[in-house]
């Protein structure tokens, strides 16, 4: 298939990528600054073959497309911080149920309704930690519209694979930024599948999970007539609170996103090789700080730039590697202090990590991390 | 006398459709939820639904405990969200009959939004609210249809809000079939479901249900057989509307078919309204 180069905002390429990754189904309710996707995808669902429904508010809109995912179908909803709040739960029964599906959050200046049209990355933490109890979390954190498309489909992919929720975090300035990119829907053999259940009911176990930790799935229809619940259940599915399978529950779901770090994890690195100042960010601000890293070197100053594509859960050895000869890090983040609490808690021992925040609604520019490392390495 | 000659698959055991490793169930003893289960597996059955394409979807509580003693696709979600739930279930897979089992807390407090805009839109969905006035599972709080004046945990003095009618909200909201029966009559209620499962377009049915041992007690209703008696006392059967001798029935309720009309529904209405955009071809 030829490449069609286009120019396209963020969020049209997150819609275009989801169809292309195959989701024909999405459920949303309009939100600022995330509507474009919800937009595109009424327009482009039917024309292969999909459903599009508005829902009455985003709470509904998670349910419709877990509904939708048990039913089969590759299923997305995008919100921004107010609707990612109220789409917690659902995204919670998603884990524990092991429903594949694709959450957007472009991300909005906060608390509370705050600023709809200014960028922000204050849902790091959210992202998460946004649902109760004991969770993992995946999240892709895409920088440019060109990775939008290419991380959407990667979402699909693990969410589908691993049998979890996916959160696709950018922030508004991307999902309204327009850059020529090239969508290549990949060939349907390079896109990560859903196990499905075969084999005769009597020998299936919805919950029971070989050595890759993921259980196959009962498509309905199929006659395996399974039970589905967000209650703490043990391999046949029904619930249990006997504390050993309780705990065997618990430690598959925790231990699956660890099991396949090497399938999940995804970093970039500028010039981290002998960097001694290590700059670590994600989405619009990781733009910032490549550019600042060239910068910087011009100036003399050995800069680099660590940036973790998936974010949740964190690249811990990618970062450990690119920080092996830091001995500063700065973390500039559009925010009051997330992506930093990470980054402290992983730093060796002798290297000071520092902050660069603002949440005032505009984007972090160049100069102003140029500045920072400058007064870092003086 | 005359016979019937039934066969085995005309005769319905309810034990053919239960999960019944599942055995003992949670219900009190006398707990109202068990006949409207009864009367949905029976409908079901007499409607010859095969169990690999049937989906029953409930919400929390102890009406949304009812899924898991089924045997077919079942999916227990959270609270008030069985509606929202299956919408995506049966977008995805029109193929499915997809019938809701909720509460009157689930579907008519937290789920109520869901309720009035799954009426709204009309997709072939049925839903089973067992209204017992009360929040069983969680110990005997305040519903949103408990009656004025009646005890519960949370109502130590007496209930100051009103009850609501959730056949009049989902008439007005625009259900094309709405019915009400009690747990009295099984095989009226059986019907009555039956009718509303085969139903094209969104159906709700409201269960008069008991739950005997929390609310029955806290408003000293007696045991369960006094309870049911109750629910006989209160109804007016085929929406008589018989006012005459309402001094001797403190709590009326109609029962019946109150709607029973024909309106495109959802999902056929989108793929018609879309159908241009499916035949193009994609640039
Ligand atoms: C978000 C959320 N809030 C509260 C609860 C606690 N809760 C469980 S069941 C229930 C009420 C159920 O009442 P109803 O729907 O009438 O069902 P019943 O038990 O009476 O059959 C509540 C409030 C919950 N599980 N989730
Ligand atoms: S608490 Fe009430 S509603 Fe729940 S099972 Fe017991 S009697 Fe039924
Ligand atoms: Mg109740």
């Amino acid at each position: 298939m030829t490449a069609h180069l286009r120019n396209l905002q963020g969020n049209a390429a997150c819609a275009l990528g989801a169809i292309a990754a195959g989701c024909r189904f999405y459920a949303g309710y309009p939100i600022t600054p995330s509507s474009e996707i919800a937009e595109w995808m009424a327009a482009e669902l039917p024309r292969v073959g999909g459903i599009f429904v508005q829902m009455e508010d985003e709470i509904a809109s998670m349910a419709a497309v877990i509904g939708a995912s048990l039913g089969g179908m590759k299923a997305m909803t995008a919100t921004s911080g107010p609707g990612f709040s109220l789409k917690q739960e659902n995204l919670g029964y998603a884990v524990m149920a092991e429903v594949p599906c694709v959450i957007v959050d472009v991300m909005r200046g906060g608390p509370s309704t705050g600023m709809p049209t200014r960028p922000s990355q204050a849902d790091v933490m959210q992202a998460r930690w946004g649902t109760h109890g004991d969770h993992p979390s995946l999240v892709l954190a895409p920088h440019s519209v060109a990775e939008i498309y290419s991380e959407t489909i990667r979402a699909f992919g693990l969410a589908e694979r691993l049998r979890t929720p996916v959160v696709l975090l950018y922030d508004e300035t991307l999902g309204h930024l327009i850059e020529t990119i090239a969508t290549e829907p990949p060939p349907p053999e390079a896109l990560l599948e859903r196990k499905w259940a075969e084999g005769p009911r009597r020998e299936y176990r919805p919950y029971a999970a070989g050595e890759d930790l993921v259980p196959a799935m009962a498509r309905p229809g199929d006659g395996h007539r399974a039970h589905t619940t967000g209650l703490t259940h043990d391999e046949t599915g029904f619930p249990t609170q006997d504390p050993e399978r309780v705990a065997r529950l618990l430690d598959r779901l925790l231990g699956k996103l660890e099991h396949h770090r090497a399938l999940i994890e995804k970093v970039d690195r500028v010039e981290t090789e002998d960097a001694e100042l290590l700059i670590v960010a994600i989405g619009i601000a990781a733009r910032a700080a490549k550019a600042a890293v060239g910068a910087l070197r011009r100036q003399g100053v050995k800069a680099g730039l660590f940036r973790p594509v998936t974010l949740w859960p964190f690249p811990e050895e990618g970062f450990r590697s690119a920080v092996a000869t830091a001995k500063t890090v700065l973390v500039p983040e559009m925010n009051a202090g997330q992506l930093v609490l990470e980054i402290e808690r992983l730093a060796p021992a002798g290297v000071t990590v520092h902050r660069l925040g603002r949440y005032d609604g505009e984007p972090i520019a160049p100069e102003e991390i140029v500045a920072a490392a400058r007064e870092l390495v003086r | 006398m005359n016979e019937i000659a039934l066969t085995s698959a005309d005769r319905f055991d309810i034990r053919d459709w239960l999960r019944l490793e599942m055995f003992p169930h949670f219900l009190c003893p006398g707990c109202g939820h068990g006949l409207a289960l009864r009367a949905f597996l029976w409908a079901v059955h007499e409607l010859g639904i095969d169990r690999d394409a049937l989906a029953v979807i409930s919400g929390i509580g102890c009406a949304g405990r009812l899924s898991a003693y089924v045997d077919a696709n079942t999916f227990h979600v959270t609270h008030g969200r069985p509606l929202a739930f299956a919408t995506g279930l049966k977008l995805a897979r029109p193929d499915l009959t997809v019938v809701v089992i909720t509460g009157d807390g689930d579907g008519l407090a937290i789920g109520g939004n869901h309720l009035i805009h799954a009426c709204r839109r009309n997709l072939d969905l049925t839903c089973l609210l067992l209204n017992n006035e009360v929040y069983g599972m969680t110990g005997g709080q305040v519903s949103p249809t408990t009656a004025a004046e009646r005890y519960t945990t949370t109502t130590p003095a007496g209930n100051c809000e009103p009850g609501f009618d959730a056949c009049k909200l989902a008439e007005g909201a625009g259900a094309t079939f709405v019915g009400r029966e009690a747990t009295l009559q099984v095989p009226t209620l059986k019907n009555l479901i039956r009718e509303a499962i085969a139903h094209k377009g969104f159906s709700f049915v409201e269960v008069i249900s008991d739950c005997t041992e929390i609310f029955g007690r806290k408003n000293a209703l007696g045991n369960s057989p006094e309870m049911v008696l109750r629910q006989k006392a209160g109804m007016r059967p085929d929406n008589w509307g018989n006012k005459v001798d309402r001094p001797f029935r403190p709590n009326p309720f109609p029962t019946g078919v109150f709607v029973r009309k024909t309106r495109p529904e959802y999902l056929e209405l989108y793929e018609a309204m879309t159908a241009a955009a499916r035949r193009e071809e994609r640039d």
